[in-house]
């Protein structure tokens, strides 16, 4: 099914966007986008674009699915219909029903949810373009989306992926990485717990390979870290400044 | 978890894993006793049913003929479905699958696909135009914990027992002819889940297990021992040291169940 004989790596070794096999794609994060959410974020990982908003903590609707010792956290991802080559029909496709479950969790763990009883927090992820590796995308701006939107947090939640292309173990996949690759391993990291919050796998990978993947992974989730505490810090350092001129 | 017996109970639990024990008296790599039959359903081309501890899934599988995706001309088509049947269980209802079936149908196709056991290019007839479409379709019928496990098993062994329409070209028309050919499988992947208490690691979470523990890891492993599929679940996170951990005990079990799943 797969291809192997498209080449992803050059003979100097370098991928199809010229990129070395543990060199990250370009990471820009924007925070406070959205004028009407609570807490909001915009990223554009490579050619990915990707926008989140989140709602809440506010009274739980339908009030069946409150919860009387905690909040409730729902989470869509959504992908627009021209994010990709071939339109995608409006309607959410079990994988992103699936992605909206695993992103839930990979969030789960840094919220206090035990603080908001009976209030629900919703949380919006529109991937606006795909190039490959938008759950990880997703997450990383979800996790600032949810510090902008004023929750206490045990860490802020960052995601990356790592995978094998012609053999070799890379980071940051890309969409034709993703497709022609022989493994995906996209992990999600809270880098002051050492915790893994997301980790899937699909393709074949020894169990050695695995392991370096995932710690490839996690070396790109912590660079991509620094990134999301500068985009964090610039919002308010940009208030700051306002409140000095006035 | 509302009534406060089943608070006491689940910290007992939880105070016990700690000690190493589990309810049903197993060690924490134990893994339940199961009995999987085959070819249950005569009008499926392939079926099995399996009970693992008081989990019971039936999965059918379906061949009939379709269009193949447009960007894969070449190549049959594989579907995994999973419907939570609302008689397995007080937890579960009627309707469209929600996230849970449509995760874990995801996870048992997941470790199908991967690992190569299905040959789609095989199961082509005319490019672009007609393919065999593979429909695994997943039944809950109890939920008594590990599902995940449970349906990937049971789904292999019905594909293992599917058979394949034998057909023959006649003037740009299929003609189905008499008999059948069983489907022919490259791999047999198993897959193993790893239940996460309080730090402690443990195989095969029994339905109780599932309400204390915070997260689990499902990794399929193909017959020579590669990882073809891991998904993470619940609210819960894993080390880095954890997941090595993990992965080894995984590795051990899914070596084990081979031996008395003779595939």
């Amino acid at each position: 099914m797969k291809d192997k004989t498209i080449k992803l790596l050059n003979k100097k070794g370098l991928r199809l966007d010229g990129r070395k096999l543990d060199e990250l794609r370009s990471v820009k994060l924007e925070v406070g986008i959205l004028p009407n959410a609570d807490g909001s974020a915009y990223v554009e990982h490579g050619k990915n674009k990707i926008i989140v908003g989140v709602f809440g903590p506010r009274e739980m609707h339908p009030k069946h699915l409150q919860r009387a010792d905690r909040m409730v956290l729902r989470c869509r991802y959504h992908m627009a219909p021209f994010s990709v080559p071939e339109r995608k029909s409006p309607a959410p496709s079990r994988r992103e029903n699936e992605l909206s479950k695993v992103i839930r969790d990979s969030l789960l763990p840094s919220l206090f949810v035990e603080n908001y009883p009976r209030t629900g927090v919703d949380l919006y992820i529109e991937v606006l373009q795909a190039d490959g590796g938008t759950r990880c995308a997703s997450i990383t701006a979800a996790s600032l989306a949810l510090a902008d939107a004023g929750l206490p947090m045990r860490d802020i939640v960052v995601a990356c992926a790592a995978g094998k292309v012609n053999g070799k173990i890379a980071l940051d996949l890309m969409d034709t990485e993703d497709k022609l690759g022989d493994a995906d391993v996209p992990v999600a990291y809270m880098p002051n717990l050492n915790a893994i919050t997301l980790l899937q796998m699909d393709g074949k990978l020894s169990t050695k390979e695995f392991e370096e993947a995932v710690k490839m992974a996690i070396e790109g989730c912590k660079k991509i870290s620094n990134i999301q505490k500068e985009a964090l810090q610039t919002k308010y350092k940009v208030i700051k400044q306002e409140e000095v001129e006035e | 978890m509302s009534s406060l017996l089943t608070r006491v109970k689940l910290k007992q639990i939880e105070q016990s894993i700690e000690k190493g024990q589990r309810l049903d008296q197993r060690t924490l790599s134990d893994y339940r006793d199961f009995k999987i039959e085959q070819g249950v359903i005569e009008k499926a081309e392939g079926s099995a049913r399996i009970l693992l501890g008081k989990t019971e899934i039936l999965v059918g599988v379906k061949i009939e003929t379709g269009k193949p995706f447009p960007d894969t001309p070449d190549n049959g088509v594989l579907t995994v479905n999973a419907e939570l049947v609302p008689l397995a269980s007080a937890k579960f209802e009627p309707g469209p699958p929600g996230e849970q079936a449509i995760e874990l149908a995801r996870i048992v196709d997941r470790g199908i696909r991967e690992s190569g056991a299905i040959d789609t290019a095989k199961l082509c007839i005319a490019s672009g135009k007609k393919v065999f479409v593979v429909f695994v379709d997943i039944y809950v019928l109890n939920h008594d914990g590990n599902l995940i496990d449970a349906a990937a098993l049971a789904a292999v062994s019905a594909l293992i027992n599917a058979k394949m329409p034998n057909y023959e070209i006649v003037d740009d028309k299929i003609v189905i002819k008499q008999g059948y050919t069983p489907l022919q499988m490259k791999d047999h992947p198993v897959t193993v889940t790893i239940g996460k208490i309080n730090d402690k690691l443990l195989v095969d979470p029994g339905l109780v297990e599932e309400e204390v523990m915070d997260s689990r890891i499902s990794m399929a492993f193909t017959e020579d021992g590669n990882v073809c599929a891991v998904q993470k679940g619940g609210a819960g996170y894993f080390t880095l040291e954890q997941i090595i951990e993990a992965t080894k005990l995984a590795q051990s079990t899914v070596e084990s169940l081979r031996k008395k799943l003779k595939w």
